[in-house]
């Protein structure tokens, strides 16, 4: 018996959608090391029907496995961990391509780096540096994404890296919509003027909607403002006056809404500094090894700089209004029209670069540049500094920043410690805290390694708080289950991100602070 | 499931448990046994068990928690599987809260859960009282109002309105939307409750009936048409159910045709269930973070190992990933969770008296007032049916209305002014008995 997908997917359909859904069912994931937060991060991606999964382990299940980790139990003491964490994930979706490798995946880095290359993106977890590094550059060389996660006690990071990561849908949760009030096109003016503002029937009176209202008054009040549209302050504030001296009843909504959005007549025009930027990237240089969404961008810059005078192509959706039906659904055929125009254009410029680029002219599909049209605005372009950078020239200014602020100081303090405790490891081949007898001993140091970690990046060591210090010690590496399900569960949704190419993951590295929850991102 | 004796299982969370640390609370007491004294003594109850109630038991068991209820009224259905990891296609049609517990029990070894099947507002009081800890894994707001209000309701404030520690139920709460979500800890009487800032909650957009019988523009006017007018139009007396598919389907037809009608596009049956059922989306990942933090919280709670969330966190991995927390305050002159106005009065006092009294009192100023005692009506200005059944009860001493104890706390609803407006309001009164003391027998009234 089988699930229909479309039912059993629905609440996350509902997300991203058929494509995205796609996205995630042709990827191919491994995880190294499937201890708690390795196996936690999996489980959500086979429940939402992840493509295939490879698990890569070389231990065998020991007691504390079945204190910290749901995917093992009694039954599996002495077994492959790789194996019977497996067995379970195969039982909670059967669509899911799911295999294990038993081996240690230190060993596996070292002796067949090419192993990694089959991968869409490689899950690290309970790694120590030293071996990060290395499966980072193998990463990076195959262009695989590397999402790397730990959990340690009540801290643990979550950090991604690869080269460069480019979102069409990122789907911000609050954004200007694209109404062009304050640079109506012909078509949009000319409909606004067919709508007597003065009009005496006072149902049309209150469904007349506030996109044409601010269009005309807009225009009346420019003409008598030296072709400007409202600017100061005060400026505004007559303006909204002036809708307000239309309005027939204080409860007409439509003129309520108009005044609300009032604003939307006096927002600059052209593109956003973000976008700006992404126009200017040199990468917007196309040739034949270019990526779709790079030649879409040069496009889109050809666009801008020529039909669009200046904007982007339209969104060409309109928020809901107070309106007739009849005037609603006009403006929304205005507003596809002007879209779909401006979609065209774009089009046309594409085969274009496609061609001069010596591509396939057809190999960008219609429907593709439709919704990157319709994303222009919101394009994201993510680039991560390789671990090896992060770790020899992190930014320092960001760690200033906040090493002296009272609520994230923890957060920094724990990202030196994680590193600390690395180097601890090379130095005396355990973790710190281990021993019960040893932890004062181990406290200092631990303290003494992560002071030289801040010297070193020329960081004042006092700095560091001396009770995180001894919480480090404390933990002594402990995968606490609750901390490893957080870890593992951010992981996962930053996996999602990453596959489906919607919203915008992770920017830097999420340092999590258990202690009061005050985690806090680096841009290292 | 008797617990399989294996040396060192519990090694990681014992770390937290048994060693000392400076960032704890200042009544941790690490020792070697007391993930073991959690485990026997805490009763913590998960109400729910659903995207965050699945995630929570697994969790709470893996952190050394073996007494644990699980209430839920809900079946299983399809579209659980893709985040109730605990759930399998063949379990579809069963109890959420029966399918988890076994589940849960089969896997970790020494817990017990006991599940119940049911509506939380069936369960008696005594029920509720009976937990040391409330994780709440809920999605809707009527029901985490309910279960805040029954915490709040075992809280007692001494006589300089403190907390009486004892009385106080601490509660963890969870939510998600998507790749949002929050992460919250209540202690009553120190912290806000869930009714100090229900502003944080803002109530579902409902459409205007005139938009959706005369101008609709989008698709959802043209659903929410056909689900509110047009089936009653249609179906005279016979209810719609929205788990009726052939019901689904009816209603999604004729959203179609009114859009058809009216030239708007975007109908189709998957929008249609979402706006019908308000749908909210859910993944497995965000459920799971947030279900973690719940239940890392309630281990800190009981034992005491780590400073606690104060007291709001939110978690938002839509664009980057921010956590952000919140330490929001209380509100003194709450009405579930502050300790109500102060009222002296003799025992023999009648409750016509008491009325009385209300429209004097300078804390209250209160005219023509109703009063209730724990749900139930002592006397009711109106409707005239009600009015005339709690009359008798005018010339009794609210003493012995009461139940004949030293002090306790009544709802008492009427007209008050403000700032020279008269408005109705309802405020939560403290009445204590001049001459009686609290003895023995008045302990334990509820």
């Amino acid at each position: 018996m089988a699930a229909e997908p479309k039912t059993k997917y629905d609440r996350q359909l509902r997300i991203w959608g058929e494509q995205g859904q796609s996205a995630l069912e042709n990827a191919s994931i491994c995880l190294l090391n499937c201890g708690p937060t390795g196996s936690e991060a999996l489980k959500n991606l086979v429940l939402g029907g992840i493509g295939s999964i490879t698990v890569v382990d070389g231990a065998k299940v020991e007691a504390y496995d079945l204190g910290n980790n749901f995917l093992l139990d009694e039954g599996c003491l002495g077994q492959s961990r790789a194996k019977n964490v497996c067995s379970f994930l195969q039982e909670l979706n059967d669509a899911v391509k799911v295999k294990f490798v038993e081996e240690s995946p230190v060993a596996l880095i070292d002796t067949n780096p090419s192993f990694f290359s089959q991968f869409t993106l490689v899950i690290a977890t309970q790694m120590l540096e030293s071996s990060l590094l290395k499966l980072d550059l193998i990463c990076r060389k195959s262009n695989v994404i590397l999402v790397v996660a730990r959990s340690y006690g009540l801290t643990g990071l979550v950090r991604i890296s690869v080269k460069e990561h480019d979102v069409v849908e990122s789907k911000p949760d609050h954004f200007l919509d694209d109404l062009r009030l304050h640079n109506p096109w012909p078509e949009l003016k000319e409909f606004a003027a067919s709508i007597d503002l003065n009009e005496k029937d006072p149902v049309v009176h209150k469904h007349t909607p506030y996109i044409v209202i601010l269009v005309t008054l807009a225009e009346k009040w420019a003409s008598s403002h030296k072709g400007c549209l409202p600017a100061t302050r005060q400026e505004k504030k007559e303006f909204k006056d002036l809708i307000k001296g239309h309005m027939l009843n204080i409860d007409e909504e439509n003129y309520q809404e108009a005044m609300d959005s009032a604003f939307k007549v006096s927002v600059t025009r052209g593109i956003s500094p973000e976008l700006h930027q992404i126009i200017e990237d040199s990468a917007v240089n196309v040739n034949s090894t270019s990526s779709d969404f790079w030649v879409l961008v040069a496009a889109l810059k050809e666009f801008i700089n020529k039909e669009g005078g200046g904007e982007p192509p339209l969104e060409g959706s309109i928020p809901d209004m107070t309106s007739l039906t009849e005037y609603y659904v006009n403006l929304q055929k205005i507003y596809q029209a002007k879209a779909e125009k401006d979609c065209n254009e774009i089009e046309r410029y594409v085969r274009e670069i496609l061609k001069r680029i010596g591509r396939d002219t057809d190999s960008i599909p219609k429907s593709v540049i439709k919704t990157f049209c319709r994303n222009s605005r919101k394009l994201k372009v993510c680039r991560y500094r390789t671990i090896e950078e992060e770790i020899t020239s992190p930014s320092i200014s960001e760690l200033q920043k906040y090493a002296t602020d009272e609520d994230y100081c923890f957060s920094v303090g724990f990202y030196i410690l994680l590193r600390a405790v690395d180097r601890f490891a090379n130095n005396y081949n355990r973790l710190p805290g281990v021993f019960d007898s040893e932890i004062e001993e181990d406290v200092s140091r631990l303290k003494a390694i992560a002071v030289s970690i801040l010297n070193d990046l020329g960081l004042n060591g006092s700095s560091l708080p001396e009770d995180l210090v001894h919480e480090m010690c404390r933990y002594a590496g402990a995968e606490i289950h609750a901390v490893a399900a957080f870890i593992g569960g951010v992981a996962s949704q930053e996996v999602i991100k990453l596959v489906t190419k919607q919203f915008v993951p992770l920017t830097g590295t999420l340092i999590f602070n258990g202690i009061d929850h005050k985690s806090q991102v680096f841009v290292l | 499931m008797a617990e399989v004796a294996t040396e060192g299982r519990w090694k990681d969370v014992d770390r937290l448990l048994s060693r000392h640390g400076n960032l704890v609370s200042a009544e941790f007491d690490p020792r070697p046994n007391l993930r073991e004294d959690i485990g026997e003594y805490v009763k913590v109850l998960v109400v729910g068990a659903g995207g965050l109630g699945c995630e929570l038991l697994k969790d709470l068991a893996l952190s050394g928690f073996k007494n644990i209820d699980v209430i839920d009224m809900d079946t299983i259905e399809v579209s659980n599987l893709n985040r109730q990891f605990l759930f399998r296609l063949q379990d579809v049609g069963k109890s959420k809260a029966e399918v988890a517990a076994k589940r849960v029990m089969e896997r970790v070894s020494g817990v017990n859960i006991v599940p119940h099947f049911g509506r939380i507002e069936d369960k008696e009081l005594d029920f509720y009282s009976n937990f040391d800890i409330i994780v709440l894994g809920l999605d809707s707001i009527e029901a985490r109002s309910y279960i805040n209000s029954v915490a709040c309701g075992f809280l007692e404030y001494d006589a300089d309105d403190n907390a009486l520690l004892e009385t106080v139920k601490p509660m963890v709460d969870g939510g998600t939307e998507g790749f949002k979500g929050h992460a919250r800890v209540i202690m009553p009487g120190t912290t806000p409750c869930f009714e100090c800032n229900i502003w944080l909650f803002p109530p579902q957009v409902k459409f205007p009936l005139c938009t959706l019988a005369e101008t609709p523009r989008t698709p959802a006017h043209c659903i929410e048409y056909a689900h509110l007018i047009k089936w009653d139009e249609a179906h005279s007396g016979k209810a719609f159910d929205a788990d009726n598919p052939d019901h689904m389907l009816w209603v999604y037809k004729e959203a179609l045709k009114r859009a058809e009608l009216f030239g708007i596009s975007g109908v189709t049956y998957s929008l249609t269930q979402g706006v019908v059922k308000n749908i909210i989306p859910a993944i497995a990942s965000t459920n799971a973070i947030v279900s973690a933090a719940c239940a890392l919280e309630a281990l800190k709670i009981v034992s005491g190992c780590s400073k606690t969330l104060s007291n709001y966190m939110t978690y938002n991995g839509q664009e980057g990933t921010h956590i952000k927390v919140t330490d929001f305050f209380r509100e003194t002159d709450c009405l579930v969770c502050g300790p109500g106005t102060l009222i002296e009065i003799e025992p023999s006092v009648t409750l016509a008296e008491f009325i009385e009294k209300l429209e004097k009192h300078p804390d209250v100023l209160m005219s023509k007032a109703s009063v209730t005692h724990r749900g139930n009506n002592l006397y009711m200005q109106a409707p005239p049916v009600l009015e005339e059944m709690t009359r008798s009860n005018l010339n009794l001493a609210l003493y012995d209305l009461l139940g004949k104890v030293a002090k306790d706390t009544v709802h008492v609803s009427g007209m008050t002014e403000k700032n020279g407006k008269r408005s109705s309001s309802l405020r939560k009164l403290r009445v204590s008995f001049k001459g009686v003391s609290a003895g023995p027998t008045d302990m334990d009234t509820r």
